[in-house]
């Protein structure tokens, strides 16, 4: 039997790998896998917790928070594809247009 | 050392090499099948019966130059073949074969026929016949040429969507059944009505089963939904840059799907392994013979329909094979709750 | 025993895959790197006696987001990037905003194990409670679901749809009409 503490470390490596991701690539997809790596850390806590409390909740909420994840990615990738069909480029970088 | 475990481990070699033989014998029976269809004779000279057909193909395979496009990604090109396979083989893995046994009473309790029982084993099929695609997408795409790429394409694209109408024509089972466990759905079909009807889900299901086997034989890229391999259009789909052992890998993935798709639906549909006339212990015997027919089913298919257009299979997929199984869910749950089965 | 084995193997595959998910410069490594991780989160689940989800894991997330992702890296023909860019120096001497990103991880890795380790007592360990057959069934799953979340459940539905219609027009290309 492993301590729920490794279960929560192990979560929150899982997580900052993601966040760390999410700060050093410069490519859109790599973000975007990024930021799924960090919600699947998120769903491995909450389904460790809800086997430690011995309810069935965890499992629920991880349930929602993948179908959010999988209407996330959709709409992410359908707006990468349109961002590139624009500047032919992934890199954030090539859409400041904006800033000042 | 504990005889339940050495058991068990029989069990798993065993159904790993009869996995293995079945897809050398779909060899032999789909080219005698076809021919005699086609009022010809087939293989006779390997052997008597061309029984050594599958043999002469599989050495002819590994003979082969094993070339590779100087431009394919290294890593993936090997790897893609590799995962078909594995999943075709971790498909089977939940899928039992017979009733619990104790082998005559060598062991102490009797273990399950199946390489592993998991109680959500009918998810865990149609889970890795989802991992399935990434085979056909990562060759299409480390071949690096545009027949496999567009052949790829197809092919995964009219995969992930029989899937969808494949998975619920299976909730529609597993709503009758109660559980997700494919020895309970068997055993839920044991026995009879009025005596000499047997309680198969095939009758109160039998939509079900048409739409199942219709998207089965579209997951596993046949006829007639076999266009992204159509030697006519596309040379040979995601396998045209293939040769030799790839290519047997590839193969074999095909035919170890195509039993797969046939033993769930056995299970599933035509009651599993219970039949009249012979005892319990014996009734993979029964489960064979509903395979095979469901095999030859197949073979069938393949040689008498002429193949579907592109747009009209995803067509057909999307527009009624899916709204026809989700209709059929609904009934089928509507029934249930009706009747309090 | 085996447990604990278990659980580190799965464990230090998934944060290896991980890392090497965001350290690849091809997207396509990137992404089957972390369908492998995925499959490895999913045994995590199994030990965690949550054998639905762990399924539902690779059937959602590996088996079709994944392959969502794969096409966009195919049909993109995603590029690398560029190397001057990417340079192959350790995360904490490259310029600007990816050296303040690795330090920003590293601090948030140290502080949340620091603070998870701290607040719970190690010796509670995970698969002592509560029988494990009646709360993770499939049937509990669904009444709870049913019942007291069953807002959330059409609500999400009417999410995914919203999804659906939102990426379908975004993606779609602009012909004149």
């Amino acid at each position: 039997m492993t301590p729920l503490s490794h279960y929560l470390i192990l979560s929150a490596i899982l997580f900052s790998i993601g966040s760390a991701g999410v700060f050093m690539r410069k490519n859109l997809i790599t973000i975007l896998l990024s930021i799924e790596i960090m919600l699947n850390a998120v769903n491995l806590t909450f389904i460790a917790f809800g086997r430690f409390l011995g309810v069935v909740d965890g499992q629920i909420i991880v349930a929602f928070v993948m179908t959010v994840a999988a209407a996330e990615a959709a709409v992410g990738l359908a707006i990468i594809v349109a961002l590139f069909r624009h500047r032919e480029s992934l890199n954030p970088d090539a859409f400041t247009s904006l800033k000042w | 050392m504990d005889l339940t475990l050495v058991a068990q481990l029989i069990v798993i070699g065993f159904v790993f090499f009869m996995l293995l033989n079945s897809a050398a014998i779909m060899v032999l029976v789909e080219r005698k099948v076809c021919a005699f269809m086609q009022q010809r004779l087939g293989p006779v000279r390997t052997g008597p019966w061309g029984a050594m057909q599958p043999m002469a193909d599989i050495v002819k395979l590994l003979f082969k130059e094993e070339l590779r496009p100087k431009a394919a990604d290294r890593i993936l090109f090997t790897l893609a073949p590799i995962i078909s396979t594995v999943a075709a083989f971790v498909a089977f893995s939940t899928v039992p074969f017979g009733a619990s046994t104790d082998f005559f009473g060598l062991l102490d309790e009797p273990i399950p026929l199946v390489a592993s029982d998991v109680n959500v084993a009918i998810l865990v099929v149609f889970a890795v016949a989802s991992m399935g695609v990434y085979g056909i997408v990562i060759s299409g795409w480390a071949s690096n040429s545009k027949y496999s790429l567009l052949g790829a394409l197809r092919s995964s694209a009219q995969m992930i969507s029989y899937e969808l109408a494949y998975g619920t024509a299976l909730a529609a089972v597993i709503v009758m059944a109660g559980s997700l466990s494919i020895r309970e759905i068997v055993d839920a079909q044991a026995g009879y009505w009025a005596g000499f009807i047997p309680r198969w889900y095939l009758i109160p299901q039998f939509f079900g089963f048409l739409i199942f086997m219709t998207a089965g034989i579209a997951e596993t890229n046949r006829a007639p939904f076999d266009f992204p391999e159509a030697e006519q259009e596309l040379v040979a789909g995601y396998h045209t840059e293939y040769s030799s052992t790839r290519f047997a890998l590839f193969f074999l993935a095909e035919y170890i799907n195509m039993v797969t798709v046939s033993a769930v639906a056995t299970n599933l549909f035509l009651g599993g392994w219970h039949g009249p006339f012979i005892p319990e212990a014996y009734g993979w015997i029964w489960f064979l013979i509903k395979v095979a027919l469901l095999l030859f089913v197949y073979v069938w298919i393949r040689w008498t329909l002429p193949r579907y257009r592109y747009d009209q299979l995803m067509q057909f997929g999307w527009k009624f094979l899916l709204p026809a199984s989700v209709i059929n869910l609904l009934a089928t749950a509507a029934g249930v709750l009706y009747f309090n089965v | 025993m085996s447990d604990q084995v278990l659980f580190y193997a799965f464990g230090a595959f998934a944060v290896l895959t991980s890392a090497l998910v965001i350290g690849q410069s091809n997207p396509m490594y990137s992404v089957l790197l972390l369908v492998a991780s995925f499959g490895a989160i999913s045994g995590l689940y199994v030990q965690l006696d949550a054998p639905f989800m762990a399924v539902i894991q690779i059937i959602v997330y590996a088996g079709a987001i994944m392959v969502l992702f794969l096409y966009v890296v195919m049909l993109l023909n995603a590029p690398q990037e560029d190397a001057s860019e990417w340079d192959r120096a350790h995360p904490l001497r490259r310029p600007g905003a990816a050296r303040v990103g690795a330090v920003l991880a590293l601090l948030l890795v140290l502080q949340l194990g620091w603070a998870l380790s701290r607040t719970l007592d190690a010796r509670d360990t995970v698969g002592a409670q509560a029988d494990a057959e009646t709360v993770s069934s499939v049937r509990t799953i669904g009444r709870v679901m049913f019942t007291d979340y069953v807002f959330a459940f059409e609500a999400t539905s009417i999410l995914i749809l919203v999804a659906m219609v939102g990426a379908i027009l975004l993606a779609r290309r602009e012909t004149d009409r």
